[in-house]
């Protein structure tokens, strides 16, 4: 019971942890690749408007990269002081690939982020520019193996269990490493991370339209936000449903908890669009549904058979309840925005992009529309991998640490305030950078960095003479 | 056979990568120490500037050492992180707070009193955490199987306290060398005053730490105090005294960087005598690195990445160095 409580704390530390620090890199990722674009646009067109949009959103992200490096850190060592059964058996095989996350992405990241933010009369256009493309690309490079890592977990493969009980290589690692889910979870959370961006700079973007329909940055970020919407979002459908095809192949249950299948649908399984699991029950109360849409998605035959949560052991089934939810969320926002991608692509057409006011608050609406698919996606993986840390192989129940519950409860309430306090704080700041409305005469884009990056303040009061006079 | 091999090297990439950390943020949470002291204004602006392209790069080393220790020591890393739970979450916090500061001082000029706050707050308590973590791993942890089987303060002695004033005494140090290094005017003369204070400080903190410790394990005493033993291992106090004495001449002939790599160099003394202690043990008197070693094949992997890629990294680190090299304040991030 006693360890039962402090599992169930170290759980939930591991999850609102994780929830916080994944928002900031799933932005990232997005804004990295976002102000390569720009910056590479800037120095093909020499087109001021560019170099302006640059500027403003390395603001924004210079502040989201602060918290999600500090975030990151505490999740590299959250393994090992909560979860060191876990770190213990799976070191030998996830501890590698983290370890090459770290040799290969962070350093990048946090080597080149100083003269992307601070360094470009430094070192000249060219190689600042090779400096945003080195974070934009160490912000892949990290996906790549934190994504790996976490599908190993998912859909462990290439190992063999040693002595002592550790899971360790046995195959090559390229087995490892590219694991059945691994490609499919990677396109798939990288297309997401895209999403999550363009909705917010679409959202941005639509603010100040609305305030003023004939400001460029506005006119330039809205448009750019939506052509990704109008590609990415189908593509993210069509990509999900391979996904959760591959899931299918490889970890049944999370997919019967997904569609909420407790029973088993010999000839033909429907589609529940809605509905209350009862898991006490074991049905799907008031539901709402389509009569073998199911086996039609998934085996693409309105007939073929599906297994449900009966064919599982009880104590091998994930909650369905959570899963259930979470995957009819994130399933929902994917459409709203391929809704808005379309309703954009009309728009266009029409060549009234920047005068439909609802279409802009409707983009606006959908501003942190990107961020709730993620996690609702992200929850609906791992609370789809429950009850095990290692899918079949390691309970949650056995990878934890030796730990008491009141240490667990009382660093889970450290966590937490800090890190409403702080994020809470940083949240806001990003939306007072947001709120600003991007200039149509900025300085000269040479100045550009140093003043976004903060360090005005200092460079004003001590160089003040030059530095302002520099600007036309 | 092969593995045998493979876990020194381990051994020695692990210690390389937490030097390099100690090293590097050490002197910028040093001078998040130090930061209440220094004029609200341009002198902390300056501070802050001199070391914002870097702190993030410097951090990583720490999760490179907690990563290869996961990787090429498993076993340790499960056994020495929930040892020192209560230490460890609070660097981690510490390590949030001051972080964010380094943005959040610039977004918000209204509360910008907090973050400073904030900043220092955080690198005293990652510090003071960090120190902590080392004592406590150096007087021994309780282990039975392959779990820590101690209490929740554990950690918590009085050695332990001490190297956790110790290790604030030294990045104070390095931080203040930083700034009188990268710094001119009032503030790089406040850092003068302050060096000679912090020399003797650190001094004192490493001549405690260096009594108490061949007293914590017999082990330890037979290592350093033992005839013929002795001989090489007087070596490391004699050498801290010379690179001392060349510190405060460095400080009182007004060098700049000089005071710096001196500092460093007691920094680098103090590890090797750690190293003295530890070696070949992951934990002390209790696991060896051959016990907590990952397979071969795991390290194997691993070596390859880092071979290709520590050159690369200390390449590109350096660049990075060297486009903010000068003075803080006379050529600025302009």
């Amino acid at each position: 019971m006693e360890n039962d409580l402090a599992i169930n704390l170290a759980r939930a530390q591991f999850a609102f942890t994780v929830s916080f620090h994944f928002l900031f890199p799933a932005f990232t990722i997005g804004i990295a690749s976002y102000l390569a674009v720009l910056e590479g646009l800037w120095l093909k067109t020499d087109k001021g408007v560019y170099a302006n949009l640059y500027r403003y959103w390395l603001k924004i992200f210079a502040v989201v990269f602060a918290m999600g490096v500090v975030s990151g850190i505490v999740m590299s060592y959250q393994f090992g002081t909560n979860w060191s059964v876990f770190s213990d058996k799976a070191g030998p095989i996830i501890g590698p690939l983290m370890a090459y996350e770290v040799l290969t992405a962070f350093f990048l990241e946090a080597g080149f982020l100083g003269v992307m933010l601070f360094g470009i009369n430094k070192v000249g256009r060219k190689l600042h520019f090779v400096a945003t493309l080195a974070v934009a690309i160490g912000t892949f490079i990290s996906a790549f193996w934190i994504l790996s890592v976490n599908s190993w977990m998912q859909t462990p493969v290439g190992f063999a269990i040693n002595e002592v009980g550790q899971y360790v290589p046995a195959a090559g690692w390229w087995e490892i490493v590219w694991n059945p889910s691994f490609p499919y979870r990677l396109v798939h959370t990288v297309l997401a991370a895209y999403l999550t961006t363009a909705f917010a700079v679409g959202a941005v973007g639509a603010w100040h339209l609305l305030k003023d329909r004939t400001n460029p940055g506005a006119r330039k970020m809205f448009s750019m936000a939506m052509w990704m919407a109008a590609v990415v979002a189908p593509t993210q459908i069509f990509m999900g449903d391979l996904h959760g095809l591959n899931t299918l192949e490889h970890q049944p249950a999370k997919v019967m908890a997904m569609e909420g299948h407790y029973q088993s649908h010999p000839d033909g399984a429907p589609l529940i669009l809605f509905g209350i699991p009862n898991s006490e029950k074991k049905r799907v109360d008031y539901a709402i549904q389509i009569p073998k849409a199911s086996s039609l998605i998934l085996k693409h035959d309105l007939n073929a058979p599906l297994a449900g949560l009966d064919t599982i052991p009880d104590q091998d089934e994930p909650p369905v309840g959570i899963v259930f939810w979470s995957f009819r969320i994130m399933v929902g926002l994917g459409f709203a925005m391929l809704g808005i991608g379309l309703w954009s692509l009309l728009a266009r057409s029409r060549k009234k992009l920047y005068d439909w006011p609802w279409l802009h608050r409707a983009a606006l609406v959908m501003g942190p529309s990107g961020f709730i698919a993620v996690l609702a996606g992200w929850v609906t993986t791992e609370v789809g991998r429950q009850p095990f840390t290692i899918y079949g192989l390691l309970r949650t129940s056995e990878s934890a640490a030796p730990l008491d519950a009141p240490a667990v409860a009382a660093s889970l309430t450290a966590f937490v305030l800090v890190y409403f306090v702080v994020f809470g704080a940083g949240i806001v700041y990003l939306f007072k950078l947001a709120a600003k409305t991007p200039e149509a005469h900025e300085p000269t884009p040479d100045d550009a960095p140093i003043r976004s990056a903060g360090i005005t303040p200092a460079a004003a009061v001590l160089e003040g003479d030059h530095e302002e006079g520099a600007a036309p | 056979m092969n593995g045998i091999d493979l876990t020194i090297i381990w051994a020695g990439i692990i210690a390389f990568a937490v030097v390099v950390y100690v090293i590097m943020d050490g002197f910028d949470l040093g001078i998040g120490i130090l930061f209440p002291n220094f004029k609200v204004g341009p002198d902390r602006d300056t501070a802050m500037n001199s070391i914002a392209p870097v702190w993030d790069g410097n951090e990583t080393w720490l999760v490179l050492g907690g990563g290869g220790l996961l990787a090429a020591f498993p076993l340790a890393y499960a056994i020495i992180l929930p040892a020192l739970y209560a230490p460890l979450i609070a660097m981690l916090l510490g390590l949030v707070l001051r972080g964010v500061a380094f943005e959040f001082r610039w977004r918000d000029p209204a509360h910008r009193a907090r973050w400073d706050l904030a900043f220092t707050a955080g690198s005293i308590i990652a510090t003071f955490a960090q120190g902590i973590t080392l004592g406590a791993l150096l007087q021994g942890i309780t282990v039975e199987g392959r779990a820590y089987v101690g209490g929740w303060w554990e950690w918590l002695t009085p050695f332990s306290l001490l190297t956790g004033f110790a290790l604030l005494a030294g990045y104070a140090l390095l931080g203040c060398c930083w700034l009188i290094w990268k710094t001119e005017g009032p503030l790089q003369r406040q850092c003068y005053s302050y060096a000679g204070r912090l020399g003797i400080l650190i001094l004192l903190a490493i001549a405690a730490v260096s009594i108490a410790t061949p007293f914590l394990e017999a082990e330890y005493y037979t290592r350093w105090l033992a005839y013929p033993g002795i001989i090489a291992t007087a070596q490391i106090p004699l050498a801290t005294l010379v690179v001392s004495v060349l510190y405060f001449r460095s400080l009182s002939k007004r060098q700049e960087a000089a005071p710096f790599f001196y500092a460093l160099g007691l920094f680098g003394l103090s590890l090797i005598g750690l190293g003295v202690s530890m070696w070949p043990d992951v934990i002390p008197g209790r696991v060896t690195i051959w016990d907590a070693a990952a397979p071969y094949e795991s390290q194997l992997f691993m070596l390859v990445g880092a071979a290709i890629m520590v050159p690369i990294i200390l390449a590109y680190t350096a660049w990075a160095y060297w486009v903010f090299r000068g003075k803080v304040g006379s050529d600025g991030y302009h």
